[in-house]
């Protein structure tokens, strides 16, 4: 700053009448009033409220006035420019919200446009299944027990009660490994893993056991040399068929509902005695065996679904196994893992288990 | 086991009204199964009569065939009491036969509707039937010709014919021997409505005597009981009575001749099997004996075998002339010209009978009931009764002499405390219960609290006192055991590892992949696809001795070829962008001891635990990836991304880090994989697997998609490195120094590596080392590329300076340099 500006003549005193100054601030207002955007405003307030802009001359010019006018002068230019600055503020304000509005409106896109680029991934229902049943006894308070595909014969059958000259062998087709002599199976049902868990471990026994089990059924629309089975076995003090049955049936409501039990038919396994077969109430016609007047398709009008083997744990098995069969007892039971999904689901032909088509599984998500 | 139910009734005096729906659900409510439910003869609707041929004109047709033109009196059947005119393609009767007829408005198995059509010049009004069109039988060889006395033309010949029946199909659990027969499916049916039951079994049978043919027993043991006896004057014309024949026909059996269809009808009322020998073939006295190694014998189904010493025969003095219990031989077999007939009923030993069918292969239904085990006692009374049948029916004489070797063992005496079966089923059962229930399957009891159980001779399978529980259960019901929750004790939940698997598909299936469950069966091929080389440790699969397949004998030991023809299938179906994981157990046979058949009696020693734990090949969970196609989809966005090389080997590292695990990559070399384009993924200096892109040469000879990415780790090995417990992060809060570097290097030289040297030498201050560019071009040089490196330094306690900050970068470049002769960059 190097003097006085040039434009500026401070001996030329004028008083500042209250008409100019009204004319000034009146001015100012219609400028602002009538910017249209951002950048006029901007303008204008370099106009009308700058260091150049008459208001600010006049501010300045008051110190040149006689005291007497000073007072009233000074008041009317201040209230002038501050309606002048608040008339700023709002107009900025409108002008700002103005400018956001239309920039959203710009930004506008179509939402509906697909945005698939992210594949979906999927667990296979064979496996959410397993973890749902493993969770519905874990949360029972059992464990989940686990074994050898690969198995050894003498526990694949022996340790059950399946002795080498035992007709029963015969009804579970089993695929036998070289050399012979070794003596070691593809197991042909998770029993083993029974007999692995009382072998390892001190009654109180209460374990489940989902797993892979082969048999050497041709592949075809409901039979395959690979599936899948869950078992359950419990070895306690005072246990009989009546928690069997409480197991079952609460198994039996997890899975597929409120009010489906289940029932116990006469069966024979070598490894249970007694034994008994299951069979679940359907759960879709709910034991009418009727569908709006048809023949369910579930249970094929039957009422009843066989759902899988169980029994009173043979003490022979438990004396193979180590247990004192004096002073325990226990139950066993054994699904098909693969065949409650068939009917659960509706799972028309078990070779889309293990087609690996993507759609199956991503059609069950990754839980179930 | 198919029973009729006319047969059922015949032993047991079943409440009038019961409905076969009813007395089905009752049996299988004790443990007879209802397989199905059939009603013979219901397929047959509308008129079925008596027709005498009237007349029979004989009419050459074009076709070479010759058809006959009859007129049948049918009486008052169709209506008119006219001759009813109907064409008929057989020619086993003559004008006078009585004949089956079905007038139009009937109906035939399988919905074949009878109208009177017209057919070769005539209008055929009605058939003239065969056996098989009746449903009746396999016999279609010529029309039935009924005998004199079947009834007057016009009457319905359903009731003669034995056409309508019931017949349950059970399926008989390999403990209920003796249900498979009606003697045993009728004995439950009394059990179950508590009826009057006749033990078929019951008759007076001659006293054996020394006049019997000569049989000598030499394995007692293999042969208990065997009992013969003879008739001569058989007629071997004799028809088979149509009852007896439509009763084995639908017990599901064949009727042949009466000689042969007699035994099988005493086997199926009696549950005993039965074998008849031409007795003018037999050479000398009959011997049981087990066989010579190697002796040879023709069975009835002209099967020449081999025979083992563990296989039980009958021999005469020409030699094995049966395998016992099993089948007979096809010397003595019963023939058209058979006159005179030897009977035999023995008692075999079942696990014999079952060794021999397993060798031999051979299923039969005599085999089938002696390997479940019949009773003993009932041998006199099944030859008796095959006897009078062959007397009654085939015109035989009955010879005096009866032959009876040894005597049926005693039946165990089983002791069971009263309580037990309510100690077991968790049912309220009395001690009079238990004896109640016990005495009616037929066991006799002794004592009031602790019994005397001595089952009776048909229930072999009862051994033990569990086994009377089952008895004593499906008669009280099983429908009333009650529902109660066990008591189980507080769980430990999941394992650690298994909370791990699960956190493995999940973050998989959270990165797009779908899992796939594939079989573990794999043949060399699977191998040489693969091009894994001839010593590679892969080939080394444990074999099947009975694999499905021929193509796929082996247990897999590795699962890239079953994702990978998973792969295969699903690009086939138009699935072409792929992201899959499978999570299987590989088979590692170690080549190592057998497997011990230890005892049963008791607890296995920890020894014994210990080898037959060892004999098992090792079975690691592995992990397996496969992508092809796009990783991400092109789009309205633009173009997509295609799988890459780093895609697997990206997913595995996330894998590792939802496990807490870092995972090394290093430059690899293993089949399939591309050879530039394989990495051997390390947690320290454990070799996890490998991940990459898959070898073109591979993908071709599979037919897999160009670029195909695959990994396979050993998720045992990882899993075992999983961090139990995070320890919390210790992190500062001062401004971060960021240094970039770029370092030229040999075009060989990984990045990975450079990038380690790095932090190596950047000190305690870098907090971390990011490789953000790769650059090769002319500026660079021919075999070199320039890697670019994103160094943040802080420090815990302190702002660092720029002076140290710049000592540190240069200290990590320093390495860089030393190590791979690094040139910086400006």
């Amino acid at each position: 700053m190097s003097g006085p500006n040039s434009s500026y003549d401070p001996v030329q005193v004028t008083p500042l009448g209250e008409e100019e100054v009204f004319a000034m601030r009146d001015a100012a207002l219609a400028a602002i009033a009538a910017a249209s955007d951002l950048d006029e405003l901007k303008r204008v307030r370099s106009e009308h409220a700058g260091d150049r802009s008459p208001l600010a001359l006049a501010n300045r010019e008051i110190g040149a006035l006689p005291p007497a006018a000073r007072k009233e002068t000074g008041a009317r230019v201040g209230q002038a420019r501050g309606a002048v600055n608040q008339a700023l503020a709002v107009r900025q304000a409108e002008l700002e919200a103005e400018a956001e509005e239309r920039m959203l409106v710009d930004e506008t896109v179509d939402v509906t446009l697909p945005w698939d680029r992210t594949p979906r991934g999927a667990r296979h229902p064979i496996t959410t299944m397993s973890e749902r049943i493993a969770d519905i006894f874990v949360a029972m308070g059992w464990e989940v027990a686990e074994g050898p595909l690969v198995e050894a014969e003498w526990l694949n059958f022996d340790a059950l009660n399946l002795g080498p000259d035992h007709p029963a062998r015969t009804m579970q087709d089993t695929f036998w490994t070289e050399p012979a002599e070794n003596h070691v199976v593809l197991r042909t049902h998770t029993s083993p893993v029974q007999a692995r868990t009382m072998l390892t471990r001190e009654p109180p026994i209460y374990v489940v056991c989902p797993g892979r089990v082969f048999r050497t059924d041709e592949y075809d629309a409901t039979h395959s040399p690979m599936f899948h089975q869950v078992e359950g076995l419990v070895v306690d003090e005072g246990i009989t068929m009546a928690h069997l049955k409480g197991s079952l049936d609460h198994f039996a409501q997890a899975i597929f509902g409120e009010g489906i039990t289940t029932r116990f038919r006469p069966s024979y396994f070598p490894f249970t005695e007694p034994s008994a077969e299951v069979d679940l109430v359907c759960f879709v016609c709910r034991g009418s065996g009727l569908v709006d007047e048809a023949t369910c398709r579930t249970c094929r009008g039957e009422g009843w679904i066989e759902w899988g083997g169980c029994g009173v744990v043979n003490p022979r098995v438990l004396v193979a196994c180590g247990v004192d069969a004096e002073r325990y007892t226990g139950f066993a039971f054994g699904m098909g893992i693969d065949r409650t999904l068939m009917f659960r689901h509706g799972v028309e032909d078990l070779r889309s288990f293990f087609e690996g088509d993507v759609r199956f599984s991503r059609a069950f998500g990754t839980e179930i | 086991m198919r029973a009729p139910v006319s047969w059922i009734r015949e032993y047991v005096d079943l409440p009038d009204g019961l409905s076969t729906e009813d007395l089905a659900a009752k049996l299988t409510a004790l443990g007879l199964k209802l397989e199905s439910l059939t009603y013979p003869g219901a397929d047959v609707t509308g008129p079925l009569v008596v027709g005498k041929v009237l007349t029979k004109e004989p009419e050459p047709q074009k076709n070479g065939k010759t058809i006959n033109w009859c007129t049948v009196d049918v009486g008052d059947a169709n209506g008119t009491g006219e001759p009813q005119g109907i064409v008929c393609g057989a020619h086993n009767f003559e004008p006078g036969d009585l004949v089956v007829v079905v007038l139009p408005g009937a109906v035939l198995p399988g919905g074949f509707e009878i109208s009177a059509r017209k057919t070769y010049g005539h209008v055929s009004a009605g058939m003239i039937c065969s056996a098989r069109e009746l449903g009746l039988g396999d016999d279609h060889t010529g029309i039935i010709v009924l005998p004199p006395d079947a009834g007057q033309p016009g009457e319905s010949v359903r009731e003669y014919l034995h056409l309508d029946d019931e017949v349950i199909e059970f399926e008989i659990n390999p403990d209920r021997a003796y249900a498979l027969s009606l003697r045993g499916v009728a004995r439950e049916a009394a059990l179950g409505f508590d009826a009057p039951y006749t033990d078929p079994a019951a008759r007076d049978v001659p006293e054996p005597n020394a006049d019997g043919y000569p049989v000598l027993v030499e394995d007692p043991e293999g042969c208990p009981v065997f009992v013969a006896r003879t008739v001569t004057g058989f007629d071997p014309a004799a028809p088979t009575p149509r009852w007896m024949a439509r009763r084995i026909q639908l017990a599901g059996m064949r009727p042949i001749s009466l000689a042969v269809d007699v035994t099988n009808y005493v086997m199926l009322e009696l549950g005993h099997p039965i074998h008849g020998y031409d007795l003018d073939r037999l050479q000398g006295p009959i011997r049981v004996r087990r066989a010579t190694e190697g002796e040879h014998l023709t069975t009835l189904d002209d099967a020449d075998r081999v025979l083992s010493a563990q296989d039980l025969v009958v021999t005469d003095d020409s030699g094995p002339i049966g395998l016992g219990g099993v089948m007979g031989g096809a010397t003595t077999e019963m023939s058209g010209s058979t006159t005179r007939i030897l009977v035999e009923v023995a008692s075999w030993d079942p696990v014999s009978m079952f060794r021999t069918g397993k060798r031999h292969k051979l299923t039969s239904e005599a085999g089938k009931r002696n390997e479940r085990g019949v009773d003993p006692t009932i041998p006199e009374a099944a030859a008796d009764r095959v006897v009078e049948l062959l007397v009654q029916y085939g015109g035989a004489v009955a010879d005096p002499g009866v032959t009876k070797v040894g005597e049926p063992p005693a039946s165990p005496s089983i002791r069971i405390a009263a309580s037990l079966p309510a100690r077991v089923t968790g049912m309220e059962i009395g001690a009079d219960t238990v004896a109640e229930n016990l005495t009616a399957v037929g066991c006799s009891v002794d004592g009031t609290e602790d019994l005397v159980v001595v089952p009776p001779p048909w229930r072999r399978d009862i051994t033990d006192p569990f086994d009377l529980v089952e008895e004593v259960a499906r008669i009280v019901g099983y429908d009333n055991v009650p529902s109660v929750l066990p008591p189980a004790p507080a769980g430990r939940g999941l394992t650690f590892t298994q909370q791990l698997r699960r956190r493995v598909g999940r973050t998989l299936a959270g990165a797009g992949y779908v899992e796939v469950l594939t079989f573990p069966f794999v043949g060399t091929e699977a191998f040489d696809s693969l091009e894994l080389a001839e010593d590679d440790p892969r080939r080394f699969a444990l074999r099947l001795a009975n694999p499905l397949s021929a193509e796929a004998p082996l247990m897999t030991t590795t699962l890239l070829p079953g994702i990978l023809e998973t792969v295969a299938r699903n690009t086939g179906r138009g699935n072409d962008d792929l992201a899959l994981f499978e999570v299987a157990t590989v088979t590692l046979p170690h080549g190592g001891p057998a497997a011990p058949i230890l005892g049963v009696d008791r607890r296995p020693s920890d020894g014994e635990w210990d080898d037959l734990n060892k004999a098992l090949p090792d079975q690691p969970l592995h992990l397996v990836l496969a992508l092809a196609g796009d990783r991400e989809p092109s789009g309205w966005w633009g173009a997509g991304r295609p799988v890459a090389w780093s895609d697997p080997i990206d997913s595995i590292r996330e894998v590792a880090a939802a496990l807490g695990v870092e995972v090394d990559v290093r430059t690899g070399k293993q089949a399939p994989w591309h050879p530039g384009r394989c990495a051997e993924l390390f947690v320290g200096e454990v070799s996890l697997g490998y991940a990459g892109e898959l070898h073109p040469r591979v993908c071709q000879a599979l037919g897999v998609p160009a670029r195909t990415a695959i990994a396979e780790i050993d998720l045992t090995a990882l899993l075992a490195h999983a961090v139990a417990v995070v320890p919390a992060p210790e992190f500062s809060t001062y401004p971060v120094a960021k240094e970039d570097v770029a370092l030229v290097v040999g075009a060989d030289v990984p990045a990975e590596e450079v990038g380690r040297a790095l932090r190596e030498g950047a000190g305690a201050l870098c907090e971390s080392v990011r490789l953000f560019d790769v650059y090769r071009g002319e500026q660079i040089g021919e075999g070199r590329k320039s890697l670019a490196f994103a160094l943040r330094f802080r420090a815990p306690d302190r702002t660092l300076t720029e002076a140290e900050t710049g000592a540190a970068r240069d200290a990590a470049v320093a390495v860089a340099v030393e190590r791979f002769g690094a040139e910086q960059r400006a």
